[in-house]
């Protein structure tokens, strides 16, 4: 079973796989720059006190994004 | 035969670019700022054998695109001064992100050479890279490094000298498939650009095209100013382009850019250059650090003693060496008066120069031990992660995580200083959150502040000296954060900028590279005392010092001494009585002086108003001089008291002296702090304000924050004095 889901939606330690990314103009540009592109594996590593931003692990490193940030991206999780 | 090699240093940023530099360069760097922006630019020479390299470190960026000023002076810096070769240093435990920019240098067709750096923690993961392969497969010179360590440092520059020494061809522009959509078009505008040489003297052809199809600001500008007809073709090309692909495939075509160029890399990987050993987990350290030190309540916590602890230890330790600097320009003084007569000459020396210059070196010590906590702070890469906690509290006051490093270099940790804290917030992206930050960054708790709320909290709050600069810190924060907020809701509105930042792994800090840094940022304020602040005191002394007292009045005054000597011969008995009358008229004359002054004018036309706040025309004369440099403030009252003080042979600090003084007490010393910490930021860092901004923000600045200083102090005068 898989499913799409935002990637806001995520809980800590989850893996997904990156479907789409729908950000534009400086956001998109920085988003993709980090490595934040489709078929690329992503793990929610960690979120900040106030629960925003978000640390994700992709590629071996750790970036955060802020949650409506995320909302421009979904996840495809595999469930078993 | 001799040689002399330009080579650039590129990188990600944390990618240990820095370090590689230091490791190359030792101590032979030179630091300035590339032209026109206040980017840093770092460039030093490495000898190896008969070869010289000028080797000039670029600033750190994930891409090449024109969205910063650091990826712009990347870029320019290789198409412009065409170095011989670019060094590429790679964080190899994140190859592929790594990879996105060296793919991007080989599309400009800059001649490079690859570092792996970091080969340490590659391991550490358990994953093995394949150098030859990947040396192959970019058709490249690859070379392991730990920069750390140094390892690998000399194969670099030897396989860098024989790669420059064996090339022959121009640069040759890396063509990658940009899909079907894509590469007709990339072709069709390749054609149309070399055919118009459109750009073509800076740029490869190909790489225009990619530029416009990614609609960058820079490139487009350009073209616009150069073949006219050329650049609507291709505008109108883009255009085409863009809507075909949203429609086709619901994406801009920089996304199908950026996305091919990571498929391009991905492909590469694919054929196996990266091998994990998958047999065991790997605990990855930083992530169970992160676990505790990111967390919720713990979190916050270890943030705030972290901070209260630097400046906890950074005091006790910076005193040491304070003291030794004190005592060598009190040597100074006491050699000056010696060696010069008494008069102008002795008074500009002594009280004007090493005065001025010995009160603001005094804090070098202070402020190299709070540089050294800050950049291990960042090395270590716990910045990062305050940024990451703080992010979601300074976006409700209209900033960003990032404001942080601005904000604490600028004395957010008592220390810090507004000059370098202005320039840190060249990090941030969006215009409005840096302009924000650079308002209200001077608000901060700065190093040059800091001793006169020692001198006033040992003298007035002898029992909490430490709690009264904890309070100062506080109400700093509260003011900067509230104040962005009103800007960023008033006069800077606007949408808030990406937070898309990396967080490093945990890594120990090098010696080197701390004192490295280190020395710099003290060189950056030894500068500053040698020169501006220079200046400025023998102006404060000059001000203090002319006009002098109208002659009638200095008649009158060497009347009376005279009298007083004519009775001391007469009848020796009463000497020591008569001693002290003499003292006393002294004492008068140079009050007389230094009221006639013209700072002392300014500092009485003055007085009326700051009256409210309990400010008397001394401590007025002071805080004029503070405008020139806070640094300034502890050394002009020191020469206004002293220059009035009652016993000029007395060894009273100045502390006791304010005590003693009637017009001082506990709640105007509090509404003095406050002035002081609030009022406008001094000379240097207007300046520096206006570079970043304007001189209408740099102005702001100075009006805005004064008055709302001037308001608060009235405010704790008044109400501190109905309560107590």
């Amino acid at each position: 079973m898989s499913a799409i889901i935002n990637l806001r939606e995520m809980h800590r330690n989850q893996t997904g796989m990156i479907r789409s990314v729908r950000a534009t103009g400086e956001l998109g540009r920085r988003i993709r720059d980090m490595g934040l592109v489709p078929n690329t594996e992503v793990r929610v590593v960690g979120r900040a006190p106030l629960k925003d931003p978000v640390a994700l692990r992709i590629m071996d490193f750790t970036i955060t994004l802020r949650n409506n940030e995320a909302d421009h991206i979904s996840v495809e999780i595999q469930e078993d | 035969m001799a040689q002399h090699i330009i080579a650039a240093l590129a990188g990600n940023p944390n990618c240990g670019k820095t370090t590689m530099f230091n490791a190359l360069t030792g101590a032979r760097q030179h630091v300035g700022n590339y032209p026109g922006v206040t980017v840093e630019k770092r460039s030093g020479t490495v000898k190896s054998g008969e070869t010289l390299m000028d080797v000039v470190d670029l600033p750190g960026t994930y891409s090449l695109t024109a969205y910063s000023p650091e990826e712009l002076v990347a870029r320019d810096f290789i198409v412009d001064e065409r170095p011989q070769v670019v060094i590429n240093i790679l964080d190899a435990s994140s190859l592929e992100r790594n990879l996105y920019l060296s793919i991007q240098f080989m599309e400009l067709g800059a001649p490079m050479v690859l570092a792996l750096n970091m080969m340490d923690a590659v391991k550490k993961q358990g994953k093995t890279i394949d150098v030859e392969m990947l040396s192959s497969l970019l058709g490249l010179p690859v070379v392991e490094t730990v920069a750390r360590t140094g390892a690998g440092k000399h194969e670099l520059i030897q396989r860098t000298i024989a790669f420059i020494r064996e090339r022959k061809e121009q640069w040759k522009p890396l063509h990658i498939s940009y899909g079907s959509l894509l590469d007709p078009v990339l072709r069709e505008m390749e054609d149309l650009i070399t055919e118009n040489k459109f750009l073509t003297d800076r740029f490869p052809a190909r790489w225009v095209g990619l530029k416009y199809l990614e609609e960058d600001e820079q490139v487009m500008a350009l073209g616009e100013a150069s073949v006219h007809a050329c650049h609507r073709q291709l505008l109108n090309m883009v255009e085409k382009t863009s809507t075909r692909c949203i429609k086709n495939m619901d994406m801009a075509p920089d996304a199908i850019i950026a996305d091919y160029r990571y498929g391009h890399i991905a492909a590469m990987m694919k054929q196996g250059v990266v091998k994990r050993d998958t047999t065991r987990e790997r605990i990855n350290l930083s992530d169970n650090i992160d676990r505790v030190v990111t967390s919720r309540f713990l979190g916050p916590i270890i943030m705030l003693a972290t901070l209260y602890g630097i400046f906890q230890v950074t005091f006790p330790i910076g005193e040491i060496p304070m003291g030794w600097v004190e005592a060598f320009f009190e040597w100074l003084a006491m050699v000056a008066v010696a060696m010069i007569p008494a008069g102008l000459v002795q008074s500009l020396v002594v009280d004007g120069i090493i005065g001025g210059v010995g009160g603001v070196m005094g804090f070098v010590p202070l402020i190299m031990v709070m540089f050294m906590a800050i950049t291990i702070l960042e090395d270590v890469g716990y910045m990062a992660r305050m940024a990451y906690m703080m992010d979601r509290v300074f976006r409700i006051f209209g900033l960003h995580g990032a404001s942080l490093m601005p904000f604490i270099v600028s004395g957010g940790i008592p220390g810090g200083c507004a000059v370098p804290g202005v320039l840190a917030a060249r990090t941030l992206r969006s215009p409005k959150e840096k302009l924000a930050t650079i308002l209200t960054a001077p608000f901060m708790n700065c190093g040059a502040k800091v001793p006169v709320f020692l001198l006033l909290s040992a003298a007035f709050f002898p029992k909490n000296a430490a709690g009264v600069m904890f309070g100062m810190t506080l109400v700093s924060w509260t003011v900067a954060l509230l104040v962005a907020k009103l800007l960023r809701s008033t006069v800077i509105r606007g949408e808030a900028t990406p937070f898309v930042m990396e967080l490093p792994p945990y890594r120990m800090p090098t010696f080197r590279g701390v004192l490295i840094h280190t020395w710099e940022r003290a060189w950056q304020y030894m500068k500053k005392a040698g020169t501006v602040i220079l200046g400025i005191s023998i102006l404060i002394w000059a001000a203090m010092t002319f006009p002098g007292v109208p002659s009638y009045m200095s008649s009158q005054f060497q009347a009376q001494q005279k009298a007083i000597e004519v009775q001391m011969a007469a009848s020796p008995s009463k000497k020591p009585q008569l001693q002290q009358e003499l003292d006393h008229i002294e004492n008068r004359a140079a009050q007389a002086a230094l009221r006639y002054s013209f700072a002392g004018r300014v500092g009485s036309f003055f007085e009326p108003l700051t009256q409210l706040a309990g400010f008397d025309w001394r401590t007025n004369i002071a805080l004029l001089g503070g405008f020139a440099a806070k640094e300034v403030i502890v050394s002009s009252l020191g020469t206004v008291y002293s220059l009035g003080a009652v016993d000029t042979q007395s060894s009273d600090s100045l502390g006791s002296r304010l005590l003693a003084d009637p017009m001082w007490s506990p709640v105007s010393a509090l509404a003095l702090m406050i002035f002081v910490l609030l009022y406008a930021p001094c000379f240097v860092t207007v300046a520096v304000i206006s570079k970043e901004t304007s001189w209408k923000w740099a102005t702001f600045s100075v009006v805005f924050n004064t008055t709302l200083a001037f308001s608060l102090a009235v405010g704790v005068y008044q109400v501190g004095n109905m309560v107590f």
